[in-house]
């Protein structure tokens, strides 16, 4: 697959400077294969499509630039046809994702705990601000501390701080051997396994339990990854698994109940939760479909020292768990700071930022 | 043009009574320890950029959090500039002291709160020093990734407010990447908590703005660190090459081949001969350049690797490969690169280490135009190099008896910083900014770029009292500082006045 090339960066900068001088506010969006996340935002759509293509990619450097409105899977073939990938393997959720919403969304797959996640790959960013400027912050390196870090930042600001127009990542070889398999022991045992095999070099890179068996894929050498198979037992998983996990395509995501994501701390035991549940991240990432509200659910969260997510548009006012007064202070002034008008997908996070 | 604070380019600071500001200290805080004769303020007066002094107003060494919240509520109230300094190891001036402003000395902090080996995360004061976590996560079998050459001294809250790096970044990141939780107090002396127990936590990430800020935006209290399981073995290369271009080559070969090295480092010949007198570390002294690179993690795919690299070398042109034989020849190898420092302090009264990062590729060029630099300005310059992530440390010789010759050395160190900007690089891998840097600052953003940094900083801190004139340089300096350097004829910055 060839990627397609397309400065547009002008044209964004026409349309943020525009909605300035209008006072207007913009919605800005790629494909909208993550709109349903977060509070719906009001505003004039910014497309960022047309600003497509990869400026930079040298294998050997480790890094990739490239314009946010690329296609994510055009991004990930290029990647991949030099042996490369994207360690934290970000969720597309719908054909035509882009590089930009992955930046916004900050989502990353499987294999987060282990690799880092998708704020841990981004070495530098172009942004237009709120004061309608293009800027760069960051670079191309791998160690850069001059300056504050606002391209680690645009992680997971879900658009409300700029527009994001290219971003630079970090990129690493694939693993040289894969291999994934099935364990039946419950979810207590596998916890608990999961923390003694955490405290050992065993090449872990994806582990889940859904309720019934425990999931695993190890990545590494010829050496390491036999051990550790040998060693763990359990029978052949096919590796389709952890791409359905991601895309939230397996059966689990089919429930029509609300879905939650319970961020928790490393090592959290098995939760009774209102609902039924499927474990990622070793256990730091629990998928809930409940009924129940968003006080009962976060109150669970919260008490063993994590947050809670709604994934289900329309199911709470308020998806992303809200923030303690003197963080939610820091936000405003910080969102001020970035975008004094205001402009830059209102509400989008937080009504109030 | 200088690099200490100077109130007509950096901004005027508050003026302080310094006997009204102790003795409302004094009477709040009793139990604070608190320096204020000049001959207890002068071990104070520098950080581990030593040849830049100030002597701070006052010295404070609290013990408990609640004084450092009660000494921010009142600084907030009068006024007063809050400098913030950990072990005080910082290359870049960080923690230089003002005159105006008090030292807020951090190292008593040094608690290690909690090592949970299941959850694998320690929890500590800000004081803890770095190596310190790792010993206390031994006996689990775990560690704390980065690893500066400091870390023996520096401190984790230094290491939070620095972005610290160390040899191992490629693989295993730098503090940032490494960090679930920090505490902080902010200027007005609130406590808030960044980051989580969690992987993630809701809201901006500002966690991520937080470390490597210098100082500037809050003052760190307790660090929640990541440990991870101890590589089971480690082995190192040694690779010789007759040019630097065909090492820099062989690193790109290694990448390509689909290996991350723990460590990738490179030596010049200079620097050779000089660790090599130093620490007889069995370093080939007539080759231009060579190559360390050690791989760890489970023992049969280090051994793979290890071939692998050694054969990737090899069709690099290296003239030798040599794989340390034990962990004896492992610890000597690296023994030479570690002390290569004070290997150079040996050969020169005084060196000067820099910190720029540039893309790979363009190590050859960059070495070249060092080499005419170093020419020009009359000073050698010997070269280390992290070459895996691409950062690096030009030592330049000199001695600062002989008049001039420390300027020289500082010019000739910009102009090194300039070149790695302008081939894409960045003026500071992982020393950070400090006031060292804070000319070169012009150099690597525009003016809008720096607009956008001091918003942020006063997004946090609206009155500017922690750490005043660090990290971001005001459009006036780089006007002053613009005047050396015009770039493609244009003069920067043409709506300030010039002084």
């Amino acid at each position: 697959m060839s990627v397609i090339a397309n400065d547009a960066s002008a044209q964004l900068l026409d349309q943020v400077n525009q909605a300035l001088a209008a006072n207007t506010p913009l919605r800005i969006q790629g494909s909208g294969s993550k709109s349903f996340l977060g509070r719906q935002a009001d505003g004039v759509l910014l497309d960022t499509r047309e600003h497509r293509g990869l400026v930079t990619y040298d294998p050997t450097e480790l890094v990739v630039t490239v314009r946010a409105g690329t296609p994510l899977t055009e991004l990930e073939a290029a990647l991949d046809a030099a042996g490369q990938m994207l360690p934290c393997e970000p969720p597309h959720f719908a054909e035509g994702a882009t590089v930009g919403g992955m930046i916004a969304a900050g989502l990353s797959g499987p294999r987060r705990p282990w690799s880092g996640s998708v704020r841990d790959f981004v070495l530098g960013s172009r942004v237009i601000t709120g004061q309608g400027k293009h800027l760069r912050f960051g670079g191309e390196v791998m160690k850069n501390v001059a300056g504050y870090d606002l391209s680690r930042l645009m992680a997971g600001s879900f658009g409300c701080l700029g527009v994001l127009t290219e971003v630079s990542l970090k990129v690493l070889p694939k693993p040289r051997l894969c291999t994934s398999l099935r364990l039946e022991i419950d979810l207590e045992r596998a916890l608990l396994k999961l923390a003694e095999w955490g405290q050992q070099p065993i090449p872990i890179s994806a582990a889940s339990h859904d309720g019934q068996a425990l999931h695993l894929r190890l990545e590494g050498g010829e050496g390491s990854v036999g051990a550790a198979r040998e060693r763990i037992g359990g029978d052949d998983l096919d590796p389709g698994y952890w791409n359905d996990l991601r895309e939230q395509r397996l059966a689990f995501f089919a429930d029509p109940r609300p879905l939650w994501r319970l961020s928790l701390p490393n090592n959290t035991p098995a939760l009774g939760l209102p609902g039924d549940q499927l474990v990622d991240w070793a256990g730091a990432q629990r998928w809930l479909k409940s009924d129940a509200d968003a006080v009962t659910i976060r109150g669970i969260a919260v008490e063993v020292g994590g947050h809670a997510t709604c994934f289900t548009a329309g199911a709470t006012s308020n998806p992303i768990q809200p923030l303690s007064a003197p963080l939610l202070r820091y936000h405003r002034q910080l969102k001020a700071a970035l975008d004094p008008q205001g402009i830059f997908n209102p509400g989008r996070m937080y009504s109030e930022v | 043009m200088n690099i200490l604070y100077d109130e007509r380019v950096d901004g005027a600071l508050p003026k302080v009574d310094k006997a009204a500001l102790l003795a409302e200290l004094q009477a709040q805080l009793p139990d604070l320890d608190i320096l204020h004769r000049s001959e207890d303020l002068k071990p104070y007066e520098c950080d581990g950029l030593s040849a830049y002094r100030t002597t701070p107003l006052l010295v404070v060494l609290p013990e408990r959090i609640e004084q450092v919240e009660t000494l921010l509520k009142l600084c907030h109230q009068r006024g007063v500039p809050v400098v913030a300094r950990g072990a005080g190891t910082g290359l870049s001036g960080g923690a230089l002291p003002l005159e105006q402003g008090i030292l807020l000395v951090m190292a008593r902090f040094n608690k290690i709160l909690e090592v949970d080996p299941a959850g694998r995360f320690a929890r500590v004061q800000p004081g803890v020093r770095n190596l310190a976590i790792s010993q206390a996560a031994a006996p689990y079998e775990l560690y704390y990734a980065p690893d500066p050459s400091s870390q023996i001294a520096c401190s984790i809250g230094g290491n939070v407010a620095e972005n610290a790096g160390g040899v191992h970044c490629l693989k295993y990141g730098l503090t940032v990447h490494n960090l679930l939780k920090v505490d902080i107090l902010t200027v007005e002396g609130e406590r808030m908590t960044l980051g989580s127990d969690a992987l993630d936590s809701p809201g901006f990430d500002l966690l991520a703005l937080f470390t490597g800020s210098e100082g500037m935006l809050g003052i760190v209290t307790e660090v929640t660190v990541k440990l991870l399981p101890k590589p089971q073995v480690a082995k190192v290369l040694l690779a010789a090459f007759d040019s630097v271009e065909k090492a820099g080559r062989a690193v790109g070969d290694i990448i390509a081949a689909g290996i991350i090295p723990g460590g990738l480092e490179m030596m010049d010949n200079l620097s050779i001969r000089a660790a090599e007198d130093f620490i007889h570390a069995g370093y080939p002294v007539d080759a231009e350049a060579i190559l360390l690179c050690e791989l760890d993690g489970v023992e049969t795919d280090v051994h793979d690797d290890c071939a692998r690299v050694s054969e990737v070398l090899k069709l690099a042109g290296a003239t030798e490969v040599r794989l340390a034989k034990d962990e004896a020849e492992r610890v000597r190898f690296w023994a030479g690169r570690k002390n290569a420092f004070p290997a150079v302090g040996r050969i020169s009264p005084d060196y000067y280490c820099m910190d720029g990062t540039i893309p790979r590729r363009e190590l050859p060029g960059v070495l070249k135009g060092i080499s005419d630099l170093s020419e020009q300005f009359g000073l050698r310059v010997a070269n280390v190099f992290h070459a895996g992530d691409g950062n690096m440390h030009p030592l330049i010789l000199f001695d600062a008896n002989q008049p001039g010759e420390l300027e020289r050395a500082e010019d000739l160190g910009g102009k090194i910083l300039e070149l790695c900007v302008r081939v894409g690089g960045s003026i500071t891998g992982e020393h950070g900014v400090g006031r060292e840097k804070i000319n070169q600052m012009c150099s690597q953003f525009n003016a809008d770029e720096l607009t956008l940094f001091h918003a942020v900083k006063a997004a946090f801190d609206p009155s500017g009292l922690l750490n005043p004139g660090k990290n971001i340089p005001t459009l006036h300096r780089c006007a002053e500082f613009g005047r050396m350097h015009i770039h493609n004829g244009q003069l920067p910055f043409p709506e300030l006045e010039r002084f």
